[in-house]
């Protein structure tokens, strides 16, 4: 196993790991970054929901030899004090109850208002219908996505 | 309010099980009441500053919650309540999960519906002791009366002599007071209450938005390992030989064992070990293995034969549950027959963090970190597994990624003590989802026949209901009491009506039963109020109409046990959420109503559903739901609940179902089993009644009444009746 470098939340971190081994277990095993979850191991959930380059990506189907040179953002790296307009925005309308998939909610989430910043319920369907909440919090989910694009995510 | 809970909801603690696990029952009073009070009197008063209240002489305050944080909202409730009472300022508090210690917290599991029914007094006086205290150690250290001094914000002050001391500074002197009798403490008039009953911010969800919050598989402790456990697919099937080579060859992988099953009290399936340093490569690892199965006895099961044996004993006669009248007299030759029967699946929790647990068995002392919603029955089972006296396993209770009953039971917990004792080092036990879908405990398949008629003139003349479902009795050993986890509110039927008859059977199954969020509730709602639907068209009344006119209230009435409904309640919710839907408006075509009202755990609600039908789909367009759980600690927490309970009962309503085949289950992840997902999620508006009555549940009983309003509603589009869950319209 050689080592694979990998820059996440701006911050450079090698590993040394199977090729095939899914960025979320890198994240959650190797790394102690337990933030991403395991939901399901086959992209059905989004719980495990990451950016590479920005773009929302589920670290259960991304093998880490896939990653590359590409910039990986997780839940800890949206902000380090909740300042984030939609951590605020999610916190304001009370959205979590168990709170397991909510990183993966937000970080959806946040794909979405930096590809639409003013998001309709139509491309909130569209772009949050990957993400399951099994303590069905689907409607604060929506409002604090319409919240924080009213604050300019 | 009632000083004195007397309609408290009890779990009861099962000898049955042995280990003293609390189980879903609740026991209506007089024998449990006099069972706890002799316990009570046993026990020393529990001290509220070891117990619930942390002051620390620099001021700095903890309050302490001895229930399991599951979603619910309830170490920010039961918080809630303690600061009230001790008036400390909710805002500058930490809140923190009790430590394991069945010695100072008499009930930990978390379940039922229960923690605030439960809590609520006790808590309070919890807190008004602890205030009691600070006041009389403040007055003697001034040499002035009590009753000139006043707690705020966790200061006292005596305004006559502008003196203050905050409670940091009063806590030696009063923690070595002799405790008040905590029965007689003066509480807050609710008038007083700046807490209970506002809208108040969960203390959990701050760390629920950045990834810091501690679910079960967040837990790292240094030298840990990963283990996965192979299991067989078939329920009670057994390995009979296995090959490691392969996968011990994984990178990463450290060890393959077997474990056995363990009996009663444990349930687990047994299966082959592989440890590994991470969780990947102990999946990986699985995959290499090699294992020969002995399926068993229960190859032969299927959800076919299953369902047809539901349904025979559905139909035949059955033990007696209630019998009021007559329903076998003869009709008047005006009576209109009714019939219906109702059929419905296994269900499986499917939680969004799957099942999983980290022991350290260190030989002389072992230390759990557990998810569950039972931390005294893990510490009790792993200590059992490891040869320990239960105070020699200190279990930290993490949060939970949902629970919704499954986290009650100790089966992971048992199997991850099997699996510690052999490693040594720490582990965490982890359940993959597939592991999850396929080895969960269920809530039963059942079927309901049901038998009405109504008069000439459009008044219910009988109702009969018999149940058959797979009971969760079989798990606590009580063979000839199988319908007692099964008939409540099919038993506590609220309609007046002279003839009713409810009956039940259990059918056999290798399917491993549980409770599942609102348990037997959730398909005896169903049944009583598509039923009473039913007898309201064929009367051609209106169904809000006919349920008002039969949910009558006697000038006389007194709760049967706690489990009777008030049928003023009951028919207070349902006129609430009619108003607030709308329903004498008129709908297009196309578009339905449907209406149900249901108590279960002590509260009363309400909920109507707007459909529309298009052909054989149709779309729920919005749910409306009016509450009664008696005194509201965090409304925020009920709304969140309800909405919660209403998406819960709706996925299984719409889309879920578990069907076995060979024994085994078919569905593996959410390709098989998918919950409702937010395009699918109808718009829900919540109305909580204002009420001084002793608290009810929230975390369950806003499930039962959302599957048949949308049912109802169906009909009211479309004429046709469901009769099957999952939902499908075509014949």
């Amino acid at each position: 196993m050689a080592p694979i470098q990998l820059l996440i939340n701006n911050s450079p971190h090698e590993v040394e790991v199977a090729p095939d081994t899914p960025l979320l277990w890198v994240l959650r095993d190797k790394l102690n970054m337990t933030g991403t979850k395991y939901g399901c191991g086959m992209g059905l959930c989004g719980a495990c929901t990451v950016h590479l380059d920005g773009e929302a990506v589920r670290s259960c189907q991304t093998a880490i030899s896939s990653v590359g040179s590409k910039k990986i953002t997780t839940i800890e790296g949206l902000s380090a004090d909740n300042s984030h307009p939609l951590q605020k925005a999610w916190i304001a309308e009370q959205v979590p109850q168990c709170g397991y998939c909510q990183p993966g909610q937000i970080m959806s989430a946040a794909a979405l208002l930096a590809k639409s910043p003013k998001p309709s319920d139509q491309q909130i369907d569209s772009a949050m219908g990957g993400n399951l909440c099994r303590c069905g919090m689907y409607q604060r989910i929506r409002r604090a996505i319409h919240r924080a694009a009213g604050e300019g995510a | 309010m009632a000083t004195v809970i007397s309609r408290r909801k009890f779990m009861v603690r099962s000898t049955v099980a042995g280990a003293g696990l609390l189980v879903g029952l609740r026991f209506s009073g007089p024998m449990l009441l006099s069972q706890e009070s002799e316990k009570a009197k046993k026990k020393a008063p529990v001290n509220p500053f070891d117990a619930y209240i942390h002051v620390k002489p620099d001021g700095k305050i903890s309050l302490i919650v001895a229930k399991s944080e599951m979603g619910q909202g309830i170490k920010t409730g039961l918080a809630m309540i303690l600061a009230e009472e001790a008036a400390v300022d909710f805002n500058s508090v930490s809140v923190e999960q009790a430590e394991t210690r069945p010695d100072i917290y008499a009930h930990m599991g978390t379940g039922g519906s229960g923690s605030t029914m439960e809590n609520y007094m006790p808590l309070r006086r919890a807190g008004a002791t602890v205030r009691e205290l600070m006041i009389t150690a403040a007055a003697q250290k001034w040499n002035v009366p009590k009753t000139e001094c006043v707690a705020k914000n966790a200061v006292v002050t005596h305004q006559k002599s502008s003196r203050h001391a905050t409670y940091g500074e009063l806590v030696e002197a009063a923690s070595k007071l002799p405790l008040p009798d905590q029965e007689k403490v003066p509480l807050k008039n609710e008038s007083e209450f700046e807490l209970i009953g506002h809208a108040t911010p969960r203390v959990d969800i701050p760390s629920k938005v950045n990834g810091s919050a501690g679910f079960g598989l967040d837990v790292r402790v240094p030298d840990m390992l990963f283990a996965v456990v192979a299991r067989c697919p078939t329920f009670g099937g057994k390995p009979t030989h296995f090959d490691p080579a392969k996968a011990k060859s994984v990178a990463g992988v450290r060890d393959v064992f077997e474990i056995p099953a363990l009996g009663k009290d444990m349930y687990t399936a047994g299966g082959i070990v592989v440890v590994a340093d991470s969780t990947w490569a102990a999946m990986k690892g699985r995959e290499a293995l090699q294992i020969g199965w002995n399926h068993g006895a229960a190859a032969s099961e299927s959800s076919e034969s299953l369902h047809a044996e539901l349904r025979a004993a559905a139909t035949k006669p059955g033990k007696r549950i209630r019998n009021d009248g007559d329903v076998d007299a003869a009709l008047p030759a005006s009576a209109k027959r009714v019939e219906a029967i109702y059929e419905f699946p296994y269900l499986a929790h499917a939680t969004m963090e799957p099942m999983n647990i980290t022991v350290h068995s260190r030989g002389s002392d072992a230390e759990v970190w557990a998810p569950t919603q039972s931390p005294d029955w893990v510490q009790r089972t792993v200590a059992k597994l490891l040869d320990l006296p239960p105070q020699k396993v200190v279990v930290h209770t993490t949060l939970m990624g949902g629970a919704f009953g499954r986290r009650y039971m100790a089966d992971y917990p048992a199997e991850a003590a099997q699996i510690a004792k052999v490693v040594g080092k720490p582990v965490q036990l982890v359940w993959s989802r597939e592991d999850d879908m396929t080895h969960d405990f269920y809530r039963p398949a059942a079927c309901h026949v049901m038998r009405g008629a109504v008069n000439g003139t459009g008044l219910p003349l009988l109702w009969s209901h018999t149940i058959s479902s797979t009971s969760i009795g079989v798990l606590w050993g009580a063979p000839d009491k199988l319908e007692e986890s099964e008939v409540g509110g099919a038993k506590q039927m609220p309609y007046d009506i002279p003839n009713v008859r409810l009956e039940y059977n259990a059918v056999a199954s290798s399917v491993p039963p549980l409770w599942w969020r609102s348990v037997e509730h959730s398909f005896n709602g169903f049944a009583v109020e598509c039923f009473i639907d039913e007898l309201a068209a064929a009367a051609g009344k209106d169904p809000v109409e006919f349920r008002r006119g039969l949910l009558v209230k006697p000038a006389n009435w007194k709760a049967k046990d706690e489990d009777d409904p008030d049928p003023a309640r009951l028919r207070g919710v349902l006129d609430l959420a009619a108003e607030k839907v709308g329903w004498s408006k008129p709908l297009p075509k196309g578009k339905g109503r449907g209406i149900a009202s249901y108590h279960s755990f002590g509260s009363y609600i309400a909920e109507a559903a707007e459909v529309t039908v298009t052909g054989n789909n149709f779309k729920i367009d919005r749910v409306v739901a009016a509450i009664d759980c008696g005194q509201v600690v965090n409304p925020e927490s009920v709304r969140a609940q309800a909405e919660s309970a209403i998406i819960y009962g709706l996925s299984a309503a719409l889309k879920n179902e578990i069907t076995i085949k060979n024994g085994a289950v078919e569905q593996s992840n959410f390709d098989g089993y998918d919950p409702i997902r937010i395009d699918e999620a109808p718009p829900i508006e919540v109305h909580i009644v204002k009420s001084k009555a002793d608290p009810g549940g929230m975390g369950e009983p806003a499930l039962p009444p959302a599957a048949p309003a949308v049912a109802n509603a169906i009909f009211a589009a479309s004429g046709h009746r469901l009769s099957r869950l999952p939902f499908q319209l075509k014949a």
